[in-house]
């Protein structure tokens, strides 16, 4: 069984964000990247299946620019044993994405596909879902525990009331959550065996899709602050304080 | 005119609470119709109580026992039918339910999400959140051929009762359901504590409070307040507390009228979840952890020895 595994460069978890002054964005020049947290838990999980037999070929999947080869060659050192780049120059959302992820699985005759429940930068959290809309398939969002038996996974998902847990039929598409797995620690021998795994270059065009219409992104701004309070010393401070403002 | 569909999410004969927070910010679009749609076994009690929503002009009911369990890959293709009869907007909460469901309809009708909605503009033009909510983006959205998005609950106030109830209409829909996604089971956390997201007082607790039974004095402070209780992430992880009640930006977003953060250091993914609170408090004993540059009140200490006595004086 192939599993793909979608992978988005991010600016990285630790970096503070900076809104740039005209609104025309954030800051990213000379930001520190990295995969997307969510996508690395997405990675592991094929790994563990294909350690314990149940998938027997991964393939990494990334849509973006150039500087995207890092965010693979990242993914092939966790055990990917090849990548497909979609090549895109442009900014794209996530109906685009969703399109050219499909064309993917399809093309490449995948039965799982694992990715983040959503990634840091747009917190849109919709790419998975919507790649099993386009392909008719099942979808099983926000994983914490997966187990794939005989054409079939049955999925833990955390939801607002707690755990729920389905059963799909294969192929299916699974976007994982934070506590899915530990990703691992990426060693150098892995990091340059990566070096010599293939990537495949393809385009929206190859894929046979068209950019869908976007969301115009009119200005982004920084939020509102909260203003730094006050420290009080003892709980009876505090305690006058809350009842001061009629909280207790 | 606007005519705006909005998924009334419900479990067990009961309307989501957050239902009545999407219909405020559904009435922030001026002129127009509102509408809410219940899909269950028998949504009767649902239907009625989104009926009594202040601004709701009509509710369907669509009654399949498919749609018991509220499975995306099920009501996702009836509320594309529904969609494609007119309505200029499909909303739904930004709940794991919404979450889960809404981009499976955006991408059958071929038009972009628009994602957790914090303010509207028009009725095109919204306010959302990005990287942890430490930015904010401005879109304008097509108008055609319609607008589907997720709303943030923390944002807006829920609408009131209305004067009269609106009608419900009962609806059918030809539409045929797969069979590869069935539901096996629902681990719910009974609790008689206020619900997170609704709750007007929250009292979490962080990594510092160390093991699952040093987490009976948060729930006792809370049971005094008659607070909900929440978790930071790190509190999750270390199976302090179960996964529904985590805090921030993947898990719960709320606005509680007051915060209590316990031993909690402030993450911004754990600021993600709490800056709509109106108060916030936070106990630790490190005087430079982030919480306190958040915090409207702060007090440095051991919260083994505060909260107990914060307890007995509240």
């Amino acid at each position: 069984m192939k599993a793909l595994v979608s992978v988005k460069r991010v600016i990285d978890y630790n970096v503070r964000i900076q809104v740039k002054p005209d609104g025309s964005g954030v800051v990213t020049d000379g930001v520190k990247h990295s995969v997307n947290p969510f996508d690395e838990i997405a990675m592991e999980e094929a790994v563990r299946l294909k350690e314990k037999g149940k998938v027997t070929e991964i393939i990494a999947v990334t849509v973006g620019g150039a500087k995207c080869e890092e965010t693979l060659r990242t993914a092939l050192a966790f055990g990917a044993d090849r990548a497909v780049h979609v090549k895109v120059d442009e900014e794209i959302q996530s109906l685009t994405a969703a399109s050219a992820l499909a064309a993917v699985f399809k093309k490449e005759g995948a039965e799982i596909f694992f990715l983040g429940k959503q990634a840091i930068d747009d917190d849109a959290a919709q790419t998975g879902q919507m790649v099993a809309a386009l392909l008719d398939l099942p979808q099983a969002t926000f994983a914490s525990k997966v187990e794939i038996d005989g054409g079939k996974a049955t999925v833990t998902r955390e939801v607002d009331a707690g755990l729920e847990t389905l059963e799909v039929d294969l192929p299916a598409i699974i976007t994982t959550d934070l506590r899915l797995n530990e990703p691992r620690y990426l060693k150098l021998p892995d990091i340059m065996k990566a070096k010599k795994k293939p990537i495949e270059t393809v385009s929206l065009a190859d894929l046979g899709i068209t950019a869908a219409a976007s969301l115009k992104r009119v200005k982004v701004t920084n939020p509102p602050k909260r203003s730094k309070g006050v420290m009080v010393k003892t709980v009876d401070e505090l305690v006058a304080a809350l009842k001061a403002k009629g909280l207790i | 005119m606007s005519k705006i569909l909005i998924i009334g999410q419900q479990a067990e004969g009961k309307l989501n609470s957050g239902i009545a927070k999407v219909v405020s910010a559904a009435k922030a679009i001026i002129g127009g119709e509102i509408h809410v749609v219940v899909f269950a076994a028998d949504g009767s009690a649902a239907a009625a109580q989104a009926a009594a929503i202040d601004g709701v002009t009509k509710v369907i009911q669509i009654d399949r026992a498919e749609n018991d369990h509220g499975l995306a890959v099920i009501i996702a293709p009836q509320i594309v039918a529904l969609a494609l009869t007119g309505y200029s907007h499909v909303f739904a909460a930004g709940t794991t339910f919404g979450k889960d469901l809404l981009p499976r309809v955006a991408a059958k009708l071929g038009v972009q999400q628009v994602s957790d909605i914090m303010a509207v503009h028009g009725a095109t033009s919204f306010d959302r959140p990005i990287y942890a909510g430490n930015a904010i983006l401005t879109v304008e959205a097509p108008a055609s051929p319609c607008v589907v998005a997720t709303i943030r609950l923390a944002s807006f106030q829920a609408a009131g009762d209305a004067a009269a109830a609106a009608p419900i209409e009962k609806q059918s829909l030809d539409v045929s359901l797969p069979t590869h996604t069935r539901f096996v089971s629902l681990a719910a956390q009974k609790s008689e504590r206020p619900e997170l997201q609704s709750a007007t007082r929250v009292v979490s607790g962080g990594r510092a409070l160390a093991s699952s039974e040093n987490f009976s004095i948060i729930y006792s402070l809370a049971d005094k307040l008659k607070a909900g209780v929440g978790a930071s992430r790190a509190a999750v992880d270390s199976g302090y507390v179960p996964n529904d009640m985590q805090v921030g930006q993947t898990g719960k977003i709320i606005a509680p009228e007051l915060y209590l953060a316990i031993g909690i250091s402030g993450a911004i993914q754990h600021l993600a979840g709490i800056k709509d609170a109106r108060t916030i408090v936070a106990i630790n004993k490190d005087p430079e952890a982030p919480i306190f540059e958040v915090a409207d009140y702060g007090l440095v200490g051991d919260l083994f020895t505060l909260v107990p006595e914060l307890e007995s004086k509240v």
